[in-house]
């Protein structure tokens, strides 16, 4: 069982901070899809392991092996860039071949492997066709299958799929998903898009802030958020602040009122101030306006969804919501919506 | 059909139209003096030496061959160092190496001469420091100072080409080499070098073209040990008047020059392998102790080798020397003889007579180049489908050497009113064949790269079609036409190969009469050569700055 692991790695980028104390960890077999905005550091990350770039401070370490001063090209990390970096000057097989001749295998070998390789991403009649005559998509599965045909000892994916329109991404995802597990070594894949996140990752890290700010399973993640950052960025909206009325039955006042709560965290005590989450889904509208676990506020957008209205609406504390409901209102009208306590996701401040 | 296009675009009768100002030009001032060559080459009798020939297509060769080596070894580290690093004064010493493609070949040579020349400064600085009777450097006279003129000459186009396409190449290909288990020198091997292998064939082959026609240097440099092709041609039409010998050399060079371009065309087309456009190098500040040695090396080496012929020309032009003292002293007199007929004879003409020639010449090439060039730009617009034919047509003067369109136009225009003795204006006719293709290259990227809907948007707010050029076209097209202009001005001050065979000895130009002081004897005629030199270099340096200075569409620093 092999095992990737990154100690407290920093990072200027011109002379600002971008990465202040990273650390994760990875192992054989397992995805891990590392999730942050543009800029916020990922792909720096990616080359800092690859050896393309080095950090200020920090390790990472292959094994017991610190790979301090070991050169890219000695690492036998494979790594697939976001635009692929095929070689324009080789044709399909050549590129897929590269990494194998560096290997010093023998020409015969060479050829088998290759034609291998192209086989499983689907590309064996492509062996002689030149990179630029190849589609977006055509272009991933070459990537891909130079990067695994090295046989790295571990597989960096740089955003493989942002150049693909949305029908061939979704397409290709399955696909890689599946390659990626076969290959069966450590897999650091890094993306911004949190659906591709869920989809491929055993396990999900959030870089925000220059630091790694939740790391979990895709679902322990999106059930736990955190903080209102990682819920944030998981793209969650409605938040409330409030203050622990009691564990059990699980309550939260607001300045909006009290609401009760499906559940609240061990590590929270009564008294201490928390986050609302309410989600967006799952709210209906209600006539009775002094009913609990309620919100009430005027109309301001009010849009046709495929599920039903996105409305926004203003509170009387001046702040904004958005629920989802299955009727369409006035804007302008002042309405309430009820927010069962399975839809409100408590986060310790 | 003709009805159906004037009602459907009226300006594409003028764009057909436009094709014959150009191909007019080229069929009196080119094509007739070409037809001439061979006819003189066929009918004329004289003494035609196979020996000759072969000895002087060898040292052609040979010449060309070992100046393109050294260029490319002096070039490669160069284009490294401007596309991988930032330091300071890069952009200072950018146009330093970038000064030498825009000099008069005369003001490479006399800078060289100021150098290392008899009575170059570290020759006069090592006579008076040890008191020799004789200079101890010989240089002039020697294939040393052939190759290092061709090599500061050249360097300068290598560096352009392979510095740009160096700089452009996607550095995620490099580094997925890297990430593929290769060594930073399979890298390049395996990788930069193969993606940079048109470019440098291409600047290679062209700089061995140069190499190849190069005359002003072999001649001035060189002595009459060397002889190239070019300079046979010249030696056989104008000393030996074998114009039959020079009519066979000037088939051969042209055989030689067109079988170069044609190859050097095949390897530019590919030039541009990559997939898309990259993320592109980003020059850093050089870090770690090999690549910190590396580029104050390369800079020191850069500096001392393109900095100082052309310093040396400048401070030989302010020392005035008296080699029967043996004194030499700081002064401004070889720039206030410039202006003062010193020796009171009626044929002799002051140098700034010749100055203010060669302003009249590059003038007027300057208005022909740009009437000619632009036109030819538009003409192409009109016509894509012959663009590739035409576009080779137009070439072709550039890549004829300069001494047979001199040649051509001695041997075709020989009875006045139209002879160059009467009729001077063949100076510039003939510096605007070498100096249109320059303006064409340099607006029809521009006038392509105007997108449609930027007229059309004109159009649907009102303008017609001539408010459309006037307001949006022009304004766009004039900086590359000014651009072009001023290439066509500069090359027309330094030109020297079509010049001499035209020139007569009333009507000089500033490299004419620079080559004429410096073949005569005496300190003050060698001043002021040095002189005149000088303010041909300056003359071009500022033509050059105001290009660099003037911003174009898709112009990409390296």
């Amino acid at each position: 069982m092999d095992r990737l692991t990154i100690n407290n790695i920093h990072k200027h980028y011109e002379d600002a901070p971008l990465l202040t104390g990273v650390n994760l960890s990875i192992q054989s077999g397992e995805i891990l899809c590392l999730l942050g905005r543009s800029g916020s550091g990922k792909s720096t990350l990616l080359r800092i392991i690859a050896g393309l770039e080095r950090a200020e401070q920090g390790d990472v370490i292959w094994n017991d092996q610190n790979l301090e001063g070991v050169p890219a090209h000695l690492r036998h990390f494979g790594m697939m860039f976001q635009d692929y970096a095929l070689f324009p000057h080789r044709n399909v097989a050549e590129n897929v071949a590269f990494g194998l001749e560096m290997q010093s295998i023998s020409p015969n070998e060479v050829t088998t492997l290759v034609s291998e390789a192209l086989t499983k991403v689907n590309m064996a009649g492509f062996a002689r066709r030149s990179i630029a005559e190849l589609s977006g998509g055509e272009q991933q599965r070459v990537a891909l299958a130079r990067a695994l045909a090295a046989k790295p000892r571990l597989l960096m994916l740089d955003e493989p799929l942002a150049a693909l329109d949305r029908s061939l991404r979704l397409e290709l995802q399955k696909e890689l998903s599946d390659h990626l597990h076969e290959a069966g070594i450590p897999v650091l894949y890094v993306t911004h898009d949190q659906e591709e996140a869920i989809a491929l990752g055993d396990c999900m890290a959030i870089l925000s802030e220059g630091k790694i700010v939740q790391c979990g399973k895709p679902r322990q993640i999106f059930e736990t958020p955190a903080n209102r950052l990682v819920a944030e960025f998981l793209g969650m909206k409605n938040f409330l602040q409030g203050r622990v009325v009691s564990i059990e039955p699980a309550e939260v006042s607001t300045l909006l009122g009290n609401y009760k709560v499906d559940r609240i965290g061990h590590d929270v005590t009564p008294d201490s101030s928390v986050t609302l989450v309410i989600s967006t889904e799952n709210c209906s509208k209600i006539d009775n306006q002094s009913a609990q676990n309620a919100i009430q506020g005027r109309v301001i957008t009010c849009d046709f969804r495929r599920d039903g209205f996105l409305i926004t609406m203003v509170t009387a504390a001046d702040s904004t919501f958005e629920f989802l409901i299955k009727e369409e209102v006035q804007i302008g009208s002042l309405i309430t919506v009820h927010i069962p306590p399975e839809s409100i996701r408590v986060l310790n401040e | 059909m003709t009805n159906r296009l004037k009602q459907k675009n009226p300006q594409g009768i003028v764009k057909h139209l436009l094709w014959l100002i150009p191909l007019g030009f080229l069929a009196v001032f080119f094509f007739l003096p070409l037809g001439r060559i061979l006819q003189v080459m066929i009918s004329r009798e004289g003494i035609v030496s196979t020996s000759v020939i072969l000895k002087t297509l060898g040292f052609t060769l040979f010449q060309a061959g070992l100046s393109t080596l050294l260029t490319v070894l002096l070039g490669m580290p160069a284009a490294y160092l401007f596309s991988h690093f930032r330091f300071p004064g890069k952009r200072i010493l950018r146009l330093l190496v970038t000064l030498p493609f825009i000099l008069p070949t005369v003001v490479v040579a006399a800078g060289f001469n100021a150098l290392l020349g008899s009575r170059g400064w570290l020759n006069l600085l090592m006579v008076n420091l040890f008191d020799l009777a004789a200079p101890p450097i010989t240089f002039l006279n020697t294939l040393g100072a052939i190759l290092a003129a061709h090599v500061f000459y050249n360097t300068s186009i290598f560096i352009r080409i392979v510095g740009t396409a160096w700089s452009e190449l996607d550095v995620d290909v490099g580094e997925a080499g890297a990430m593929l288990g290769a060594s930073p020198v399979q890298v390049l091997f395996k990788v930069t070098l193969p993606l940079l292998k048109p470019s440098i064939l291409a600047s290679g082959l062209l700089v061995f073209l140069f190499d190849f026609t190069s005359f002003a240097v072999i001649l001035l440099l060189g002595g009459p040990t060397f002889a190239t092709l070019e300079t046979e041609i010249y030696t056989q039409a104008l000393s030996m008047l074998n114009l039959r010998m020079a009519g066979i050399l000037s088939v051969i060079q042209l055989g030689c020059t067109l079988l170069i371009m044609v190859t050097y065309s095949r390897y530019n087309a590919r030039r541009s392998p990559a997939l898309k456009p990259g993320k592109g190098i980003s020059p850093v500040r050089p870090e770690g102790n090999p690549r910190l040695f590396f580029v104050t090396l390369s800079v020191f080496f850069l500096v001392l080798f393109f900095l100082t012929p052309l310093l040396s020309l400048i401070i030989r032009s302010f020392i005035s020397y008296e080699s029967t003292s043996g004194i030499s002293q700081f002064s401004i007199r070889n720039y206030v003889g410039l202006f003062t007929n010193l020796r009171q004879s009626y044929f002799y003409v002051p140098p700034v007579q010749a100055a203010l020639n060669s302003f009249g010449f590059a003038g007027f090439t300057a208005v022909m180049s740009l009437l000619l060039g632009v036109s030819m730009a538009y003409a192409q617009t009109g016509l894509p489908m012959i663009k590739k034919w035409i576009d080779g047509l137009i070439m072709l003067p550039l890549g004829t050497s300069a001494v047979i369109l001199g040649l051509g136009f001695l041997i075709t225009f020989n009875r006045p009113p139209f002879d160059p003795g009467s009729f001077p204006w063949l100076i510039p006719i003939a510096h605007t064949l070498i100096a249109f293709p320059f303006v064409l290259r340099s607006v029809s990227p521009v006038l392509q790269a105007i997108p449609r809907n930027l007229k059309d948007a004109a159009t649907v707010l009102g303008a017609n079609s001539w408010q459309v050029w006037w307001q949006v076209e022009a304004p766009i097209v004039s900086r590359a036409a000014l651009v072009g202009g001023l290439y066509a001005f500069a090359i027309s001050l330094g030109e020297f190969g079509a010049t001499s065979f035209l020139t007569r000895p009333t009507l000089p130009t500033l490299p004419v009469a620079i080559y004429r002081y410096l073949a005569l004897p005496g300190d003050l005629n060698y001043g002021q050569a040095m002189a005149m030199a000088t303010l041909l270099l300056l003359l071009c340096a500022l033509s050059m700055a105001i290009i660099e200075r003037i911003p174009l569409p898709g112009r990409k620093d390296y």
